[in-house]
């Protein structure tokens, strides 16, 4: 089997987009320790719950950022082939 | 041996239509200008129906009749208090000089956001659009500040120290970034599933199952996405223009 350079760059591309994605775990246990406290919340006062969701809402949109970043950088490895 | 192309089977990628040169540039004519057309013009139409229902409401309880208000008199008001409220809550007496920019920020990017599911390319899932709404809010987070402070709003830059001003620049400047850069990652990882779904599955998949995926990817995590845009560019300005005392 022959592989050409491009052919191998584009096949690390796609490695390095697999691994960019890792950011998502702590993303995930980020937003899902978010999740869990406002559900607490709600149990312990219920007459806040619209407070605490969008209080919630705004602290999982702000975790979110670091695992976005890792999907742009992704999908700028994949589509937009800055490396060749 | 053969590989699934997701270039060539999965379409969810900007498609141009038409170049243009433009004073020696050229310059794409793209579905995200299409779709931003149409989402426009709905808009467009959307507040010229409010309107014209408004104000013949007004001119009858003038004239003294009182009757119940018809179904899309009612869809506005439910619409325009949900947001006001969302305003006021968040910025008190300073809501009623934003209300208007975050209403229209708002019902764009909802209607942006949820274009997936009327097969057209979200135009928020190019980020040319989110960077301009995203510019749009830096521009006036920082218009706002020197309206409250005067050149006070640049003496913030060296708090607490003088040392911190870089630190304190880089994270003005990642404002607009990461409010556009979310806005975008969301809608586009949307989007990038919904096109690999269409594009790799066999034949029966694609009945009846992508229903569920375009109420999350498209309606649930769209409107999610526009809901908090909208938080943050007030938590934000508000943030530059709350009364210290």
């Amino acid at each position: 089997m022959n592989i050409s350079g491009h052919d191998f760059i584009m096949g690390m591309s796609a490695i390095g987009a697999g691994i960019a994605m890792i950011s998502g775990l702590g993303t995930g246990i980020g937003q899902g320790g978010a999740a869990g406290a406002a559900a607490a919340a709600v149990g312990r006062n219920p007459g806040a719950k619209s407070a605490v969701t969008s209080t919630m809402l705004l602290g999982q949109a702000v975790a979110e950022t670091t695992g976005l970043y890792g999907f742009a950088v992704a999908i700028i490895l994949l589509f937009v082939k800055p490396l060749g | 041996m053969t590989f699934v192309s997701a270039s060539e089977d999965a379409e969810f990628m900007i498609k141009f239509l038409e170049d243009h040169k433009f004073f020696g540039s050229i310059v794409h004519f793209t579905t995200t200008h299409v779709a931003m057309l149409i989402v426009t013009l709905t808009v467009i139409v959307l507040a010229v129906c409010a309107n014209i229902a408004i104000r013949r409401e007004l001119k009858r309880q003038k004239a003294g009749i009182y009757q119940k208000p018809g179904a899309f008199l009612n869809v506005i008001e439910l619409a325009v208090e949900f947001l006001d409220n969302m305003v006021v809550g968040n910025m008190g007496k300073h809501a009623k000089t934003y209300r208007n920019y975050i209403l229209s920020i708002f019902v764009f990017v909802i209607l942006c956001n949820i274009s997936g599911i009327f097969g057209l390319r979200a135009p928020t899932a190019d980020y040319g659009v989110t960077l301009c709404l995203g510019l749009g809010t830096f521009i006036l987070i920082h218009a706002s500040g020197i309206r409250k402070n005067k050149l006070g709003h640049f003496g913030a830059l060296f708090q607490p120290i003088f040392l911190l001003f870089p630190i304190n620049v880089i994270s003005e400047v990642a404002t607009p970034m990461s409010l556009s850069l979310r806005l975008f990652g969301n809608i586009m990882a949307g989007t990038v599933m919904m096109g690999l779904w269409y594009g790799l599955m066999p034949i029966f998949a694609k009945i009846g199952i992508p229903a569920f995926l375009h109420m999350y990817l498209d309606l649930f995590s769209g409107v999610i996405q526009t809901y908090v845009f909208c938080m943050l560019s007030m938590t934000f300005i508000e943030d530059k223009i709350h009364d210290e005392e």
